[in-house]
């Protein structure tokens, strides 16, 4: 299969985006690419278990390779292996529910569409991309849109959110340039991430790249404590900007921190996995605890994310096999999860035109299939079997726990301490929306999800089911992934 | 052999009424749901008892001990090259029980709701709930590995949630609700860790090879273990510490014993079915399932667990005597008699006569199943009919409801130990094992069975006797045949399920035990039940002074009692006071003003520094590529020359 189908779907429908001629033709438009989209996403799944099982052993499948700056080595290389193809199908899935969500915007209907499909560019190309200069390229197409996302059709003080967003991810991406450089430089130069997986980089190098990359990813991704763009930015942002950002964007940082940082550089990520520990677990701890005395939605998902999120960094700081499929299967699972959540918080806020949980009540009688699904996701929240938390969770804790020294064990039961954290905020919140009388009579006249929103919930419902309920397919996916990188650690 | 498609329907059925009523039962089923959930039920309880047949009478028993099978076993996660989750069909003696018990409690359960939930709203979504509970369940009954065990503890947990909430407007339904799940979720967290600690022992997740590697003296896993411990005590005990934690909490043994008696917010039959006979025995069955891990490898854990048990048993008896909710009476009376369960568990010993305990255990689970199902349904019966849970709105109802009436009274002799009931013979088993083992124990226990007597009597007083019943309103009599079928059913278990030769099924070690009953030892248990149903009936037959005059000369006592000896407001006072103010506030007041302030100092620092530099803006673009490139540059420089 060809990689730039991936590229050449976001791009086409944005183009048809603004031609299109009304509102109706724009919203059709852009949500026949990201089907197209997601059917390329399913398509290359196929494609690559097909590889996989005729014998094909490559790293990565599908590579390609065009020179672009000859003179700097700078290469259009790009290639998938399991863990890129499971996030793009993660992107096609929170993309194309997130069209689905966004039916209803009046407001620069064109303009929004083409900025969110923009995004998924981003997000494909960064994921497909095996070359850190063309990788940085996509990383910063999906940030500068958002600002835009958030000024235009955020709510609140949604100037002071994207101002603070993109400042704090712009950050990021200063300290990823300066690995890059660093990288490129120690690396015989060269920007090719193949080629810098087998460069000699002594120790003392290593030591001093990995916290640039390392904290540049690890803001997109809600490193404690550069994690406090998540709850301004998911407040403001519209709907599909929150699902964007906290489904598709924390995982581009995620990726990074694990394909580039710790990939890269093995050695820095030895030296630094204790500091990593210690940050994710306060993030873990710290987030839940601090969810519970939210009242608004979206911060309760907010701050729960980087509870979660700091699941997936725990585990790529304790640096065995099964903790980083863990790791790579809570990214997944916490994109779906929370592109969800964000999705129902917005249908919630879109009839009752609040967000604050002390002035809902009783909604499960009024919208059953919004609450069902708040229920679902929130239970995915918490860990419920059958559903995908469950089962990165468990992967993560199994896999710290293969570290035997006090210092990793103290740190996972710090973190598995948290579960019960969350079955508190999570339990308050959806207590106090579904549950209980009708606290607000206006609330009676509110219709159900429309049929749109239906099929946004269910497209990401089939996706946290079926890891929920098959890990297995996923787990195959991942682990070989993982695999590599580990042995990269033990210098193998 | 084990039929593995048989066995597999067993919880499929359920799980299938559970897919086609959550689906679609609003739509297409909303008269019908009921009979479908009954009849998916039915087979899958006939199924179980086929089961139970082929395994007790044809093919268990191997070399004159019953023997464990896996019909059906696959890889669901792989966590690592040794560690797996599988999941499979585990059949052994106390699997085959449990299944029998829980199908054949659920359907009655399920029967009996056609007529005690007709007319609700959500009838449809209640049967699908009751098959998602029978599911998880049986799964949990048939786990092969710990983690499926986990997994289907977890899913009964939500299955609980979202009965005991199935009247989701009321306030206090919701409340009992959260609590029920946050309590038993922090016992699994316990649990959880618990299973980590073991199987980074053990190397496996499988329970078969788990038990072996940890139980064979001089194992090379064993060693291993051996050499890990925290605080002084090694890494087993832990382990099987906090899973047992795990227990105690599904099982609501003190002190993780307050969210039961909320959870009778629930729908009755749902108490009867989920907080009676099936998962608040999950915890007895989990300590069963690891038993010889508990008896041979960590003998200090078992002990006490044992202590656990007695303590709740006693514990729980003395509230109940106080409680004037006929439901609350009963959680408290379900505490009690899991707390038997468990120390009968906690006294016994690993194979042969020392382990009667676990026959004992396992028996009175079973019977025990039986006769507070019973009691809960004939409770159904009577708030159908007064619509009120209190005593104060009932007596003299044996006129009304005959039929529940002689079946509520068969169960309160049979959970009193009067002879020949069921209870009678599985609570003088254990008795003989905690005397055989623990004299300590054995006393408490004998105290505790006067108690459970007068307690069930004052309830069995109060209902159907004290002052005369003068009906008012709507009454709709028993509700028919489909809720008194169950009733005549679980009196027949009631009063003939103890004379099932237990011992010759069910042992430690899968060989027959023989059956001990001694006349002269059942002298003084059933003497102090006799004597406590005395009492209750000088207290409570009419109405009296008598139990006003006892209340307040026992004062300080009867309060505490009354006020379930404070321990909610312990909780409360912990979580609310605690781990709200003292841990949540302050940790989102440092984040929205330390962490974010530290950020927008930044922020503003950064803009009056470029205040300053703000000639460098001159806005050509040129210039501002200059910039780019040299800091490119110097840091080219840095990386080559300096670093």
């Amino acid at each position: 299969m060809n990689l730039l189908l991936l590229l050449g779907a976001p791009l086409l429908t944005a183009v048809a985006v603004l031609l299109g001629r009304n509102k109706q033709q724009v919203r059709w438009m852009a949500l026949a690419g990201s089907v197209v989209q997601l059917l390329f996403a399913l398509g290359l799944l196929v494609a690559f278990r097909a590889e996989r099982s005729g014998g094909q052993t490559a790293q990565m499948l599908f590579e390609q390779n065009f020179p672009l700056i000859d003179a700097l080595n700078i290469h259009f290389h790009i290639g998938v292996d399991g863990i890129s193809v499971s996030m793009i199908l993660l992107t096609a899935l929170v993309v194309t529910a997130g069209v689905l969500v966004s039916w209803n915007i009046e407001k620069m209907t064109k303009e929004f569409y083409f900025l969110l499909i923009l995004l998924a560019l981003g997000a494909y190309g960064f994921f497909i991309s095996l070359n850190l200069f063309v990788l940085f390229f996509f990383l910063e197409i999906s940030v500068v849109p958002k600002y835009l996302l958030i000024g235009i059709w955020g709510s609140g003080k949604k100037e002071y959110s994207a101002n603070k967003l993109v400042l704090m991810l712009m950050m990021g991406s200063g300290l990823i340039i300066v690995g890059m450089l660093g990288l490129y430089f120690f690396g015989g130069h060269d920007f090719d991430i193949m080629n810098l997986a087998t460069a000699q980089i002594s120790t003392d190098r290593q030591n001093l790249i990995f916290p640039f990359m390392f904290l540049g990813f690890g803001v997109f991704t809600a490193l404690f404590p550069l994690h406090t763009w998540v709850p301004d930015g998911h407040s403001s942002a519209p709907t599909a900007g929150s699902m964007f950002l906290a489904g598709i964007s924390m995982k581009l940082g995620g990726y990074g921190c694990l394909r580039v940082a710790v990939y890269l550089l093995p050695e820095g990520a030895k030296e630094y996995a204790n500091i990593i520990i210690v940050l994710s677990s306060i993030a873990i701890l710290y987030g839940a605890f601090v969810t519970m005395m939210q009242k608004d939605l979206k911060y309760i998902n907010a701050y729960s994310s980087v509870s979660h999120v700091g699941f997936s960094l725990l585990a790529i700081g304790m640096l065995t096999q099964t903790a980083i499929t863990g790791a790579l299967m809570q990214m997944i699972s916490h994109g779906l999860m929370t592109a969800l959540f964000f999705a129902v918080i917005g249908m919630i806020y879109d009839r009752t035109h609040t967000r604050m949980v002390d002035e809902m009540g009783g909604l499960m009688k009024v919208m059953p299939f919004i609450t069902t699904v708040l229920f679902l996701v929130g239970l995915c929240s918490l860990g419920l079997p059958g559903l995908s938390g469950f089962v990165a969770e468990m992967t993560v804790f199994v896999g710290s726990w293969e570290n035997d020294t006090a210092f990793h064990r103290v740190a996972t039961i710090a973190a598995a301490m948290s579960i019960v954290v969350t079955a508190v905020y999570i339990l308050r919140a959806i207590g106090k929306t579904a549950m209980g009388p009708v606290t607000n009579a206006e609330h009676l006249e509110l219709k159900d999800a429309s049929w749109n929103e239906k099929l946004a919930a269910i497209i990401l419902l089939a996706g946290i089911l079926s890891i929920g309920l098959a890990p297995g397919w996923l787990n195959d996916l991942l682990t070989p992934g993982a695999e590599i990188i580990v042995n990269r650690i033990a210098g193998k | 052999m084990p039929n593995a498609i048989n066995i597999a329907l067993i919880p499929l059925l359920p799980f299938a009424g559970f897919l086609l009523l959550g689906l679609f039962g609003k739509k297409f089923f909303g008269k019908t749901a009921g009979l479908i959930g009954t009849a998916l039920l039915l087979v899958s309880c006939l199924l179980a008892f086929q089961t139970a047949y082929d395994y007790f009478f044809v093919y268990g028993k191997v070399n004159g001990a019953y023997q464990q099978f896996v019909p059906m076993q696959f890889v669901w996660l792989q966590f690592s090259k040794t560690l797996s989750i599988d999941m499979g069909l585990m059949i052994d003696p106390i699997s085959v029980v449990m299944l029998v018990v829980v199908t054949f409690v659920s359907l009655m359960v399920h029967i009996y709701s056609l007529g005690y939930m007709k007319g609700e709203a959500r009838f449809p979504v209640y049967y699908s709930f009751l098959g998602l509970f029978s599911f998880s369940m049986l799964g949990l009954v048939l786990a092969t590995n710990i983690f499926q065990i986990y997994i289907f503890w977890e899913l009964v947990g939500v299955s609980s949630f979202l009965l005991i909430g199935f009247y989701y407007e009321k306030p206090s339904a919701v409340a009992a609700s959260k609590k029920a799940f946050i309590v038993t979720r922090f016992a699994d967290f316990g649990f959880l860790i618990g299973i980590l600690i073991l199987s980074y022992c053990s190397n496996t997740l499988s329970f078969a090879e788990l038990i072996q590697r940890l139980t064979t003296p001089g194992s090379s896993e064993l060693q291993t273990a051996a050499g890990y411990s925290f605080l002084g005590i090694s890494a087993l005990t832990w382990g099987a510490a906090l899973v047992f934690i795990g227990g105690a909490g599904k099982s609501a043994m003190f002190p993780l014993h307050i969210w039961l008696p909320d959870a009778m917010e629930g729908p009755t039959p749902v108490s009867a079915l989920i907080h009676a006979a099936t998962m608040v025995v999950a915890g007895v069955y989990l300590v069963a399932r690891l038993f010889p891990v508990f008896a041979l490898t960590t003998p200090e854990v078992l002990e006490g667990i044992g202590w656990v048990g007695a303590v709740s048993a006693i514990f729980a008896a003395v509230i109940a005597c106080t409680q004037t909710d006929i439901k609350r009476v009963l959680a408290y009376s379900t505490m009690s008699q899991i707390g038997y369960m468990m120390f009968a568990l906690g006294v016994s010993k690993y194979g042969g006569e020392e382990g009667l305990g676990y026959t004992a255990s396992i028996f009175h689970l079973f019977t025990h199943a039986m006769f507070k199902a019973l009691l809960f349904l004939g409770a159904g019966s009577v708030i159908h009919y007064v619509h009120s849970n209190e005593m104060k709105d009932m007596g003299g109802l044996r006129k009304f409801l005959p039929v529940t009436h002689i079946t509520f009274l068969i169960a309160c002799l049979a959970i009193a130990g009067v002879p020949p009931l069921a209870g009678f013979f599985s609570k003088e088993e254990i008795l003989l094992a905690a005397y055989q083992h623990n004299q300590a124990i054995y006393y408490i226990a004998l105290i505790t069975s006067g108690i459970t007597a007068f307690y069930m009597f004052r309830l069995y007083f109060n209902i159907f006797w004290s002052k005369p019943y003068h009906p008012h309103g709507e009454h709709q009599g028993e509700g028919g045949f489909v809720m008194t079928l169950p009733l005549f059913l679980l009196a027949a278990g009631a009063l003939f399920a103890g004379f099932i030769p237990f011992g010759t099924l069910v042992s430690s070690d899968g060989k027959p035990l023989e059956s001990h009953f001694h006349l002269s030892f059942s002298i003084a248990p059933v003497a102090l039940g006799l004597a406590g149903i005395a009492a209750a009936m000088v207290l409570y037959k009419s109405q009296n002074e008598r139990p006003g005059r006892i209340s307040a000369s026992l004062g300080g006592l009867y309060t505490a009692a009354c006020h379930k000896f404070y321990i909610d407001e312990l909780y409360l006072f912990v979580t609310r006071k605690v781990l709200f103010n003292l841990v949540g506030r302050p940790a989102a007041w440092f984040d929205r003003n330390v962490v974010d302030g530290l950020v927008n100092v930044t922020g503003n620092i950064t803009l009056s520094l470029s205040e300053g530099i703000r000639k460098m803006q001159s806005g050509k673009v040129q210039q501002y590529g200059i910039y780019v490139l040299s800091a490119v540059i110097v840091l080219s420089v840095l990386f080559i020359y300096v670093w």
